[in-house]
């Protein structure tokens, strides 16, 4: 496997969705080429951080009122019948 | 085999269907539990595509009138959650267009860059690269990061990457192929694990690297 062939099965790699064959080329890849292996467990770890960063999480202040706004907005819709907004 | 499956087993409707139909026979309060299951979800997409919370915040409003409004095409084969994200980034990406009047704003602006190239810098991280700053800085670092992606690849990296969507469920959140969400997946990915570096790669405080 190339580096370039790497990069193209790098997504279906890290959501674990590659055949067997591929992944053990790829893996195989990964045991000599430093610079692979370096865009892969960064990358791996980039998603990481996002997903566990709590990266605008909604105030539950701002929330009570957001939902407040928004049933009230849907109760005065049901009374006006079952029109499209 | 003495035990035979419950027919359909696999095809249990998923819950927010009841909470639909109860909905559509007019009890408001079930939409209410809708509300709550996904306002924090929706809250996040929408920041991370207009980059502004008061435009998050109407968009989180606008998206659930919406959708209440529009119950009635809401079609039970697909996950209520993926028809209310859809309605979502089109109400984001409307307040992006709004803003830049001069320019439309779409998920097809930046694909300009189709090429499979290696990522210009390759540097190994510090072991716990987050570590090294606290939480507001992380965040700020996170934030700045994000935000320097196309619109396109930052709504398919929020949706997969951080919502936790299916690469499937994304494309028909942003009414794009598979194999089209994949590849701005990669790129955005990159992207990010690029920009990161600058931050992660050498154990030292973020001043000056920004």
């Amino acid at each position: 496997m190339k580096c370039s062939e790497f990069l193209h099965e790098l997504t279906n790699y890290l959501d674990g969705v590659l055949d067997e064959k591929t992944k053990v080329e790829l893996e195989n890849h990964l045991s000599w080429c430093h610079n692979c292996y370096v865009v892969c467990d960064t990358t791996k770890k980039t998603i990481e951080i996002y997903r566990d960063s709590q990266l605008y999480e909604l105030p539950e202040d701002l929330r009570g009122r957001l939902r407040s706004a928004i049933m009230a907005k849907c109760q005065q819709q049901k009374k006006r019948g079952p029109q499209s907004v | 085999m003495s035990t035979i499956q419950p027919i359909g087993a696999e095809l249990e409707p998923h819950p927010d269907v009841a909470l639909v139909n109860r909905v559509r026979a007019g009890d408001v309060s079930a939409y209410d539990e809708l509300v709550r299951k996904y306002d924090r979800k929706v809250f996040r997409i929408a920041q991370h595509i207009t980059q502004n919370r008061e435009d998050a915040e109407d968009v989180v409003q606008e998206a659930f009138l919406k959708a209440y409004g529009n119950l009635n095409q809401f079609q039970e084969q697909s996950k209520f959650y993926t028809w209310l994200v859809r309605i979502a980034v089109n109400e984001a990406l409307m307040k992006l267009r709004r803003r830049r009047p001069e320019r439309m704003v779409s998920l097809d602006e930046d694909i300009k860059t189709e090429d499979d190239s290696l990522p210009r810098e390759i540097a190994d991280w510090s072991p716990n690269p987050e570590q090294q700053y606290t939480q507001a800085e992380l965040r700020e670092i996170l934030s700045k990061t994000i935000q320097g992606l196309p619109p396109g690849f930052r709504t398919v990296f929020v949706l997969r990457d951080v919502e936790g969507l299916s690469t499937e469920e994304t494309a028909s959140a942003l009414e794009l192929s598979v194999p089209a969400v994949k590849s701005r997946l990669l790129r955005a990915r990159l992207q990010l694990r690029d920009r990161l570096g600058r931050f992660f790669q050498k154990r030292e405080s973020g001043d000056g690297t920004k």
